[in-house]
This record gives C-alpha cells, structure tokens and sequence, in this order.
C-alpha cells in the first residue's frame, strides 16, 4: 500500500539508523578490547544504553553499543556511534562536549516528545570516557 | 509491492462493503434533512428510522431509547456527564450546592471514561476507580463494598461505569453479575460496548443495563458514528443544545449515511457473531500458542478464557514495543503497542500497570487484534516477521540477557 504524503514517523536518517544500526555489541567476547564503559536510563523509564569506548591517543578510535528503547532511542545511539569514529575518531576533548542536540542534528531532527531519547546517548558516552579516564 | 497486514482492528475497522452501499445514496440523491418536512426530507426520516428499528431490535429495546451520537466518545460523554448535569440542576432545585455524588469506575477504562470523570472532580463529585484482577477483571466482591460502604455513608452513587471488554488486552468484564450488584444497590450501570459489539451479546434486557456505548468505527461501519443506548426512565441532560434532534438528547443535523452504515453493520454482526467469533478465537489460540513456543520470555496480558475473540496482547521482555511496532510496519505488518513512546505522555499503557505488571512490561506489549479479513497464512507470516523482530532487537538491547532474566516476573512464559 503506498503511503500518501510523509512516508514514515521520523526522518529518512533515523529510519536508517533504526532499521540498519551500526557498531552494536554482537558478541559480548569483544567487550575486552574497548577501554571505557556507560551506561545510563533504566527499563522503566523504557529507554536504557550502554556504551564501549575504545581510546587512543585521546581518540576514540572504536565504539559499541546496545540499546533498550524506541526507534529513537536506537537510531541516536547507532547516529552517536557515526559521529565518533568518523574522520579517524572523535578526541576525548571534543566527544565530552558532544551534545544530544548535537546527535538530533545529525538525524534531520526528532518529535519533542523523542529528544529525551537523544540525550541519554551523550550522557551514555560522558559515562564511558568517564570511565576510562579513572582507569588512566 | 509489499503485502499488507492489519492486526490493528481494535483501533478501527473498515467500512465494510454491504454497510457502504446502503449508506451511499444518502449522500446524494437521498441528502435530505429529516427535519425537513417535505418529501426529500421523509426519505432521510424513513431511512433513519429504519436503522433505529434494526438497532433497537439488536439491542432489544425500544427505538426511542436509542440516542446517536458522532462517536463512542461523545455516547460516554453524553452518559458520563448527562448524568452529572441532571444530578446539579435536581441538586439545585432542592436549594443543596451543585455537584454532589458519587461515580464508580474501574482502572482499566478507556480514556473516554477516566479522564470524563477526572474532569468530573473538578466540580466536586467524588470518583472511584476499582482495582481489576491481574487479568483484568473487576472484583465484584470489591463493588458490592464500596457500594455498600457509600449507602451506609448516606452517599449517593449517581452511576457505575464498567466497560464489557477492554480495548488493549481484550478483557470481557461480567457485565450480567455487575448489573445485579448494581441494581442491588439502586444505582445504574453504564458499560461501554465498542469494542465487545462485534463478538458479544448487546440485549440491553439479558445483560440488564441503564446504558450501553456504540461505536460505528470498530464495526465495520464510520467512523464519527456512535450511539448511546439509554432505557426509559433514566433521565440525563443534553450535552449539546439546537434543534431538539434524538429526543433533545443530541441536536444537530443527524448523519444519515453513517447511521444507515451503523444500523446495517450491527445487523450483519449479529448474524455472523457465533461464526466469526469461532473462526477468531480459534486463530487467537493458535497465534498465542505458536508466538509462546517460538519467542521465549513472553507474556500474555489479560485473560485467557474471558478475552474478545480477536484480541491478543503479548509483552516481550527485553525490547521496547515502538522498535517492535515500527520493525513490523516496515514489513507491512500493523499492529499497536501500550509503550510510552507512542503515546503523548511519558507513560506506558495504564491497562497493563493495571494488571499489576511492572512498567518494563508495558513498555514491551504489543496488541495484535484479528478481523474480518484476518487469516492463518497472515498470522504465520507474522509470527515469521516476529520472531525475526525480536531476535534482532534483543541482540541490540541493553536490556536483554540471554542467560539472565532481566525481569523476575512470574508470569514470563520460558
């Protein structure tokens, strides 16, 4: 059945993102070769993200994911995970300025009611460098 | 091009042909006014009370108790805050202040119900909703005290309102032993039967109700159609004022065509109920039975023997029901979800918290409800997509652990 007007619920990036995500954790087996870890929200709230850093040289050089949540929540995380190991990988300094708007940006824009899902991305990833950083 | 499969019914149906055709010609050469009173306009009259006579026979009632309305909504609204209005203004006669009384509902309703009564506060009426079973069901034992309770408090409870079966979870409330109790304690009971009209038994005599909502849109007929089924002697106010149309109940123009749709879809229904609810409910236990053994950790919201013939509504644990609904569109397959993220406020469905089940779970239901054109090669087809759904969304959960149960609910199917 064709669709009239606006194809989907979220813009062409998200559903992208939602239904081929990039850089999420298949095997847990990989979990020992990244340095940093986060995770933040929780199930009953319905939205919960983890997140693996792999830095060096203060540049995230690889990154994994996995997300409990809506096509929101999945597509900003799999958008996070673009951002950062684009051009090389982010810096440390750059990554920790990183803003969910930032992500929502990237993804043409979300409903109002979604962009809390956004933000539990940048805060998962503050989470891990924060954890790398007191491993230093 | 993709096939598509609507499992979305109880959100709303299509017209269906047979009702279509006989609404059709009230569009055009039959547009009359039946308040017109010249021939154009009896033709509209004859065709309205037609419909009202097939409806009241359905319903087993009188043609003037039937009131339409433009939707089950405003048929609740209409019984809900009637009842209210005419209690203020006899209040008032009497010299007493306005909004005094009682309105007892239960958690489950739909939201035309709660938020009605929630409104209703404001002016002073004092609400309660029951708890439900965790199959949803109301506890009569629980009514007959508060009802009791409020008599020896000198209380009075203006109205009782008790859906026959639930919208997310399919949950067939007893309506015959609610009415008993209710009439026990001489008050009336209003049930909401949109949803039920098309499976369920809709004599207003057997099942012994005050009043009864309809909705066209979820059978088969318009949407912006509805009625209010009221007996004589409950005396309500209008909400809507004009012309004195549906007995002063309801003015303005009344929609032929859709209440011509209303009258010939309720009929159909009634001749096809026994059959059609036994094709359904035989789908429905295969559709539960074959998702139970191929997707572990699942569970079945609400009731197995009281549930609507079409209704199933199944939590997953792990993932979050928008990602499930938007994977399965993306294959042509329409069902809805009681997570928060599909809905305007941040909470999940208040029908599954209802249950008792934690908010993980209602975040994670997915409602499929089968109709008419549902078939076994469709539902295979979704168990096929389904599977695949939540196997992948599973893989990219942070909250899904395969050794590990996230979740230490008894009721998570292995």
């Amino acid at each position: 059945m064709k669709v009239e007007g606006q194809d989907w619920f979220y813009t062409p990036e998200v559903k992208k993102h939602f239904m081929t995500p990039i850089k999420f954790l298949k095997d847990e087996k990989e979990i020992k070769n990244f340095n940093g870890h986060g995770k933040v929200g929780n199930m009953k709230c319905g939205d919960m993200m983890e997140m693996w850093i792999k830095v060096d040289k203060d540049k995230i050089k690889d990154v994994r994911w996995r997300t409990f949540g809506c096509a929101s929540a999945i597509a900003s995380t799999s958008m996070l995970a673009e951002m950062l190991i684009e051009k090389g990988g982010m810096t440390l300094d750059k990554a920790k300025k990183l803003s969910g708007k930032d992500i929502m940006d990237r993804l043409g824009g979300l409903p109002a009611i979604k962009i809390h899902c956004s933000v539990l991305g940048d805060q998962a990833l503050r989470e891990a460098i924060k954890d790398y950083e007191a491993k230093l | 091009m993709k096939k598509e499969i609507y499992l979305d019914f109880a959100s709303t149906t299509p017209v269906r042909k047979e009702s279509l055709k006989e609404a059709l010609p009230y569009f055009e050469e039959k547009f009359g006014n039946p308040s017109s009173f010249h021939s154009t306009g009896l033709i509209a009259k004859n065709a309205m009370k037609n419909a009202r006579k097939t409806i009241a026979k359905i319903l087993n009632c009188e043609d003037s108790e039937i009131i339409f309305t433009g939707s089950g909504t405003e048929s609740i609204n209409l019984a809900i805050k009637g009842i209210a209005l005419k209690t203020m203004l006899e209040n008032k006669a009497k010299g007493e202040c306005g909004a005094s009384g009682t309105f007892i509902t239960q958690k489950t309703e739909h939201h035309a119900v709660l938020e009605t009564m929630n409104w209703l506060k404001k002016f002073g009426f004092e609400i309660i909703e029951l708890e439900v079973n965790e199959e949803g069901i109301v506890d009569l034992n629980e009514l007959r005290k508060i009802l009791g309770k409020q008599n020896q408090e000198g209380k009075k409870v203006l109205l009782v309102s008790i859906m026959y079966a639930n919208n997310e979870i399919g949950t067939i409330q007893p309506i015959t032993e609610i009415a008993q109790i209710v009439h026990e304690h001489k008050t009336l009971l209003h049930t909401d039967a949109c949803q039920g009209a098309e499976y369920l038994s809709l004599d207003t005599k057997k099942l012994g109700i005050d009043m009864l909502t309809l909705n066209g849109s979820k059978v088969y007929a318009f949407k912006g159609s509805g009625l209010l089924y009221k007996k004589k002697g409950v005396t309500i106010e209008a909400l809507i004022h004009g012309g004195g149309h549906e007995g002063g109940l309801r003015a303005g123009t009344e929609n032929i065509p859709a209440i011509v749709a209303l009258a010939k879809s309720l009929q159909l229904a009634e001749k096809e109920k026994v059959k059609e609810s036994a094709r359904l409910t035989k789908l429905r236990n295969y559709f539960i039975s074959k998702v139970q053994k191929e997707i572990p950790r699942t569970v079945l919201n609400g009731s197995l023997k009281q549930r609507l013939p079409n209704n199933v509504n199944i939590s997953f644990e792990g993932v979050e029901g928008e990602s499930i609904l938007l994977r399965l569109n993306e294959n042509g397959i329409r069902v809805s979800t009681g997570s928060a993220c599909t809905s305007q406020s941040l909470e999940p469905s208040h029908v599954i918290l209802a249950l008792g089940r934690p908010h993980e779970l209602a975040h994670a239901s997915i409602r499929f409800t089968l109709g008419k054109s549902t078939t076994k090669q469709q539902l295979d087809y979704t168990i096929k997509e389904l599977k695949e759904t939540i196997k992948f969304l599973r893989m990219i959960s942070s909250a899904w652990n395969e050794k590990k149960y996230t979740l230490n609910h008894k009721d998570v199917k292995k």
